[in-house]
């Protein structure tokens, strides 16, 4: 393909593992990791809100760690483990987060909640890792599953339904955490 | 986005070699750089992806310091423990940038490269000297409550958006840098640029060079505090931030460095206000020494004062 | 059955990931996608625009200019009605607001055609446009007037009163789900994925401006990532992407950027308020007087009614509430939830507040000595009237009786206050229709066009169902949002769930009756006497009149109620201000379910926070862009910024409503809570901030230095 400036837009391949399984697409460098989810495999869960990580609807979680999938290419995660919300469960057989979610009545609109879900799984293993955040007291013990982390952690999923309280006790309960 | 070709070198000399091509660009986490792709803003022929170069260490240098390499993570970088425990207005500042999901992101070396948020700069209708030399500063008479109050010119009055930087000013960085065949070294103080009458000139790196990491001196002694205002809780671009090194002498409180973020395009430390006058309205009197403000930011001005009168009152 | 906390029943699919959002939906096959060109200048005319660039580049379909577009209807003027207006693109070379489209490309991929409308060449002509809102003069012409007494001869003598301007900014409703659309034409018909709020609605603006009758044309809903009212108007998505499937043949779709929404969507209007109030040194109001100026867009003419929202707040012998239009060449304002309220609730409250300091009565005290039963306005009771009983309860729940006096408590660095505010919001009720089918083999199909826009009408709509029926929520299969099913009116201005419930409730009424007639009053298995007596099954339509054929709306003036509590932080050192803990306590006839309608009480609540404290979209006076057009400049509430928040819901059932007691929840949340908050930061600080929101920057150099 030749574009007008001249410039060769030449397919690049990437393989990577999504929800376990291992997939190899041929992709326009340009596809954002996002993109390639919802429009090349149908992986719609992840969500786009603002396209420029600052919604965090697009959460996913690549070798383990929530980043926004908006602002990454595709052909940089080659080998990569990706998973999305469709990777957690099912309608049927639900993640016990989702679950709480539910329970919670952690979302309205749906839209921002995947987003959510994925970052609040990843937001109680950052806190059990001890790695500090913005309300951490002190940086040398262990870091406290209190409201206030849990909040500030989740701070990069917007919702503009606003169901942030109920968010938290979502995640609260299936964490097993006090207020 | 425009088009470009892709390529992921595998080591440090060939991710320089790579980044020689016309048109080429470093990505490392990519969290600033795609955005401003997508806007149009930014738009290589050749996308050099440097994230299996390695370069991800966190090392102790022989003086006492940390090696930081290029591709560490911001995450990680304030998780870890000597920076903690030794450089802890590192790790504050580190954590009260962006967002979690950016934070596992975005490299140190982005970070340095970090480029404006001005909402001028943003909108590609308006006219801005950093995007397209010589065609103008739209953000001059413009609407917003962020711009510059020291440092700044007639072509241009954004600030710098980085947190992590400002705590890397008050500690005395230095900037590892690696070019066909070469290296050299940059300290932190000179490494990003005022705009002058060359706003889009933004730091000291060459073409050809490559960022491989950034060196901390040996830990200060004494408090360390990151203090970060903003108009909303998390998630959120500094109105100014401060990162102050404070000691105590005979009883009273020593500024040992003070640098400050949301005043200039650059992290701002004058070093004639550290161990100097012990009271905070001289202190900042000599910090905003200069200083130019409208009526949108004349609010940073007696900021600067009451942040740092506040942060003294807790150092003992 | 109904009122419990029942959870959604379209939970598992949303946090599953497997609920479709327009654009995801899958049915039209592989879509083209198209990407919108904006105007760079406020208002002028386009001088040169040339497509030939992007027209090139591989995989480009077509480009769009106002030099090739599609025939398309023609606009009504500045008073045809919001809805049915057609709202063609690319008309003529005129620039009529910042962002206005000027050109579309279509392409094989979402990168090709963003990168391709990066390369159409447009030069512009730019005009001097009026882009400032300015403070009413005294010889205005006023509109919308309510005139009661003489406010102004009261106020000449008042020895208690308060005379104040506030000023309020342009506000976003900006969902998380982008307005998309992906349109498919096929065989003669338009199939619209579209995330929209009032669907039959649309069709009529969409029909006229495509040149398609009603008919032809389907929108499907069913699942909408939050509405706020930026989707309600047709907008260049929808238009676009149904010209060019028509075109191509193809379907496609069209996404608005988040940037594109600050320029694509309308917004709140930005107004200037004149609060008068003047009473007795008891604290007996003796007149009322709300002016507010309001933008308005040279080609329509949304009436954000800032200046009403206190007409029936309190009672007043004297009142005098007006609007004022000033025309700006900007893009036409729109619904944001709470239009009015919000904004407006948010001023009078502050003056409120400011009167209850000035005559030194509790402000909650000071609200009920002012209580009033009667709609001065319509000339009509109030029904449904609990404001007082939400102060009292709120104030009871929040520990009211511990406020502080003005600027006294500290908790560290913070300054620590508590503030209250009324809200009050219309309850609107519009004609609406659902069908109700009774399946033989065991099921019950409900079918309406209402949508679920994260509002819980999937449900609500189930438990109505279930409980008239006798039936287990399980086999209740609410099919919403498709146009093709009865109307329901759709989901803005609080009507949804009233008007759906009510209709779905009266087809199981008629299907009752029908059923009873046949089978008896006592049987054990509805679907086995369904079977007996109805083999293919029995089905009926319920229908819901609109308020103006209704009775209850000619003989009572119909309201929600609520009041909000708030403790605030401020901190001395450095003005900023965040939200310790609120309480909202409710009243809104009767709940259908406590679960979801608490949660949205509260998100609504949330948007009053944000409207006190982070929510401004500037307007550049130069150039009339907007400045701040994403979500890392235009600020919403974080996680971070809200604590605990509760929403209590009084137990309430109003007959003047209509026959189930049930009245909207969607707005009031949102109304009087910025006002709560603005007044806490006044007991925090002793400082007024009558320019919203309250930012630091305004806060600070009016806070003492603390060393």
């Amino acid at each position: 393909m030749t574009d007008t400036d001249g410039a060769v837009v030449e397919p690049v391949r990437v393989s990577f593992t999504i929800n376990g399984g291992l997939l190899t697409l041929e992709l326009d460098p340009r596809v954002t990791l996002a993109t390639a989810l919802r429009e090349h495999l149908g992986l719609t869960g992840t969500k786009i809100g603002c396209d420029q990580g600052q919604c965090g609807a697009c959460t996913v979680l690549v070798n383990g760690r929530r980043i926004n999938s908006c602002l990454t290419l595709a052909v940089m995660h080659e080998g990569d483990s990706i998973a999305t919300v469709e990777g957690l469960g099912t309608p049927e057989v639900l993640h016990p987060m989702q679950a709480a979610f539910i329970e919670h009545d952690g979302f309205q609109c749906g839209y921002c909640t995947p987003g959510q879900i994925l970052s609040s799984l990843a937001v109680i293993e950052e806190i059990r890792a001890g790695m500090p955040s913005h309300v951490t007291g002190s940086l040398e013990g262990p870091v406290p599953l209190s409201d206030e982390e849990i909040r500030e952690r989740m701070s990069g999923n917007l919702c503009r339904c606003a169901a942030y309280p109920n968010i938290i006790a979502a995640i609260r309960d299936y964490a097993g955490a006090k207020p | 986005m425009k088009p470009f070709s892709y390529e992921r070198p595998a080591t440090p000399a060939e991710a320089i070699e790579a980044a020689a091509r016309p048109g080429a660009r470093i990505i490392a986490g990519g969290t600033n750089l795609l955005d401003l792709m997508k806007l149009g803003i930014e738009g290589p022929a050749h996308i050099v992806d440097i994230n299996r170069i390695g370069l991800d260490r966190i090392e102790d240098t022989p003086e006492g310091g940390l090696r930081i390499g290029a591709l560490v993570r911001n995450a990680d970088l304030a998780a870890h423990p000597r920076v903690r425990q030794h450089y802890p207005v590192l790790t504050r500042a580190l954590v009260s940038g962006a967002s979690g999901q950016l934070r596992n992101k975005a490299s140190v070396s982005g970070n340095l490269m970090q480029r404006t948020r001005c909402p001028y700069f943003y909108n590609t209708d308006m006219a801005c000297n950093k995007r397209r030399p010589g065609s103008g500063c739209s953000a001059i008479g413009g609407v917003g409550h962020n711009f510059a109050v020291l440092g700044a010119s007639d072509a241009c009055i954004a600030t710098h958006p980085s947190d992590m930087c400002v705590a890397l000013r008050a500690l005395d960085a230095v900037v590892e840098i690696e070019s066909a065949g070469a290296k050299r070294s940059i300290a932190i103080a000179d490494f990003h640029l005022l705009p002058g009458d060359t706003p889009h000139l933004e730091t000291a790196l060459q073409p050809g060079e490559l960022i491989t990491g950034i060196v901390l001196p040996s830990p200060l002694a004494g408090t360390q505090i990151y203090r970060k205002v903003r108009d909303r809780a998390s998630y959120a671009f500094a109105n100014v931030s401060m990162a102050l090194v404070a000691t105590v002498e005979h009883g009273e409180v020593v500024v040992e460095r003070l640098a400050f973020g949301g005043l200039a395009l650059k992290p701002w430390r004058v070093e004639a206000a550290e161990r100097g006058p012990r009271d905070p309205d001289a202190i900042a009197d000599i910090v905003l020494a200069g200083a130019k403000s409208c009526t949108e930011t004349a609010y940073k001005l007696p900021l600067v004062s009451r942040m740092l009168a506040a942060a003294l009152e807790t150092v003992q | 059955m109904i009122g419990e906390g029942i959870s959604r029943t379209d939970g598992p699919v949303k946090v599953t990931g497997r609920a479709h959002y327009s654009l995801e939906r899958q049915e039209p096959g592989q879509a083209l996608y198209g990407h919108i060109v904006g105007a760079g200048i406020g208002y002028g005319r386009i001088a040169r625009i040339d497509a030939s660039a992007a027209e090139r580049v591989t995989g480009v379909h077509l480009v769009w200019t106002y030099h090739n577009a599609p025939d398309q209807g023609s606009p009504e003027g500045p008073e045809g009605d919001m809805m049915d207006r057609a709202r063609p693109e690319f008309v003529s070379d005129r620039i009529d607001y910042y962002g206005m489209p000027v050109a579309f490309v279509i392409a094989d991929s979402f990168e090709i055609a963003r990168h391709a409308a990066g390369l159409v060449e447009v030069e512009y002509e730019a005009e001097p446009g009026r882009y400032v809102l300015a403070t009413p003069a005294k010889t205005a012409q006023w509109k919308s007037e309510t005139r009661i007494g003489d406010v102004d001869a009261i106020m000449a003598e008042a020895v208690n009163s308060v005379d104040q301007l506030y000023s309020t900014p342009y506000h976003f409703g900006q969902p998380m789900e982008p307005n998309a659309c992906l349109a498919d034409w096929r065989d003669g018909h338009l199939t619209l994925f579209l995330t929209a709020q009032m669907l039959n609605q649309l069709i009529s603006g969409l029909a006229a401006t495509v040149k398609l009758d009603r008919n032809q044309i389907t929108i499907d809903s069913a699942y909408v990532g939050g509405g706020f009212g930026s989707k309600i108007v047709l907008h260049a998505e929808a238009v676009l992407a149904s010209l060019a499937t028509m075109h191509l043949n193809q379907p496609v779709k069209v996404a608005f950027t988040r940037r594109q929404i600050f320029t694509l969507v309308g917004h709140r209007p930005a107004s200037i308020s004149r609060v008068r109030l003047a009473a007795t040194p008891e604290g007996q109001l003796t007149a009322v007087g709300h002016d507010a100026a309001i933008q308005i867009s040279p080609s329509e003419a949304w009436d954000e009614a800032v200046s009403s929202v206190g007409r029936a707040l309190y009672a007043t012998p004297n009142l005098l509430t007006r609007q004022l239009h000033q025309t700006l060449d900007m893009k036409a304002a729109e619904p944001v939830r709470g239009p009015g309220e919000l904004a407006g609730l948010m001023v009078f409250e502050s003056a409120v507040d400011e009167l209850a300091e000035q005559l030194g009565v509790d402000p909650v005290e000071l609200r009920i000595r002012n209580d009033t039963d009667y709609d001065p306005d319509k000339e009509l009771p109030l029904s449904g009237r609990r404001l007082v009983d939400c102060l009292r309860e709120g104030a009871e729940q929040f520990g009211w009786s511990e406020r502080p006096r003005t600027a006294t408590r500290r908790d560290g660095r913070w300054m620590i206050g508590y503030g209250v505010a009324s809200s009050m919001r219309g309850h609107f009720q519009t004609s609406a229709e659902a069908l109700v089918r009774i399946d033989p083999e065991g099921w019950v199909l409900v079918r309406s066009d209402m949508t679920d826009i994260g509002t819980g009408t999937y449900t609500i709509v189930a438990q109505v169902v279930a409980e008239v029926l006798g039936v287990p929520m399980s086999v209740v299969r609410v099919e919403l949002a498709n146009s093709n099913h009865p109307k329901g009116n759709g989901a803005g201005g609080s009507w949804g769930a009233a008007n759906t419930t009510v209709s779905v409730d009266r087809a199981c009424s008629t299907l009752l009756e029908r059923i009873r007639a046949a089978a008896g009053t006592t049987y054990n298995d509805i679907f086995a006497e369904v079977r007996r007596h109805f083999p293919d099954g029995l089905e009926a339509i319920g229908r819901q009149l609109a308020g103006s054929e209704d009775p209850n709306y000619q003989t009572f003036s119909q309201y929600t109620y609520g009041a909000s509590f708030a403790e605030v932080g401020v901190d001395i050192d450095t003005g900023e201000v965040r939200l310790r803990r609120m309480l909202g306590v409710f009243a809104a006839g009767r709940i259908l379910n406590r679960k979801t309608a608490r949660s949205q009480l509260i998100g609504g609540m949330i948007w009053g926070v944000g409207a006190a404290l982070h929510e401004e979209a500037a307007v550049d006076p130069r150039f009339g862009s907007w400045v701040n057009g994403d979500f890392a400049e235009y600020l919403i509430p974080t996680h971070a910024d809200i604590p605990a928040i509760d929403a209590i819901m009084l137990d309430d059932f109003d007959e003047r409503a209509n026959h189930l007691g049930v009245k909207g929840i969607g707005e009031l949340g949102a109304g009087g809570t910025g006002g709560s908050v603005a007044n806490a930061v006044y007991n925090a600080t002793g400082v007024r901030i009558r320019d919203f929101p309250i930012t630091l920057g305004k806060l600070l150099p009016h806070l003492p230095r603390d060393r």
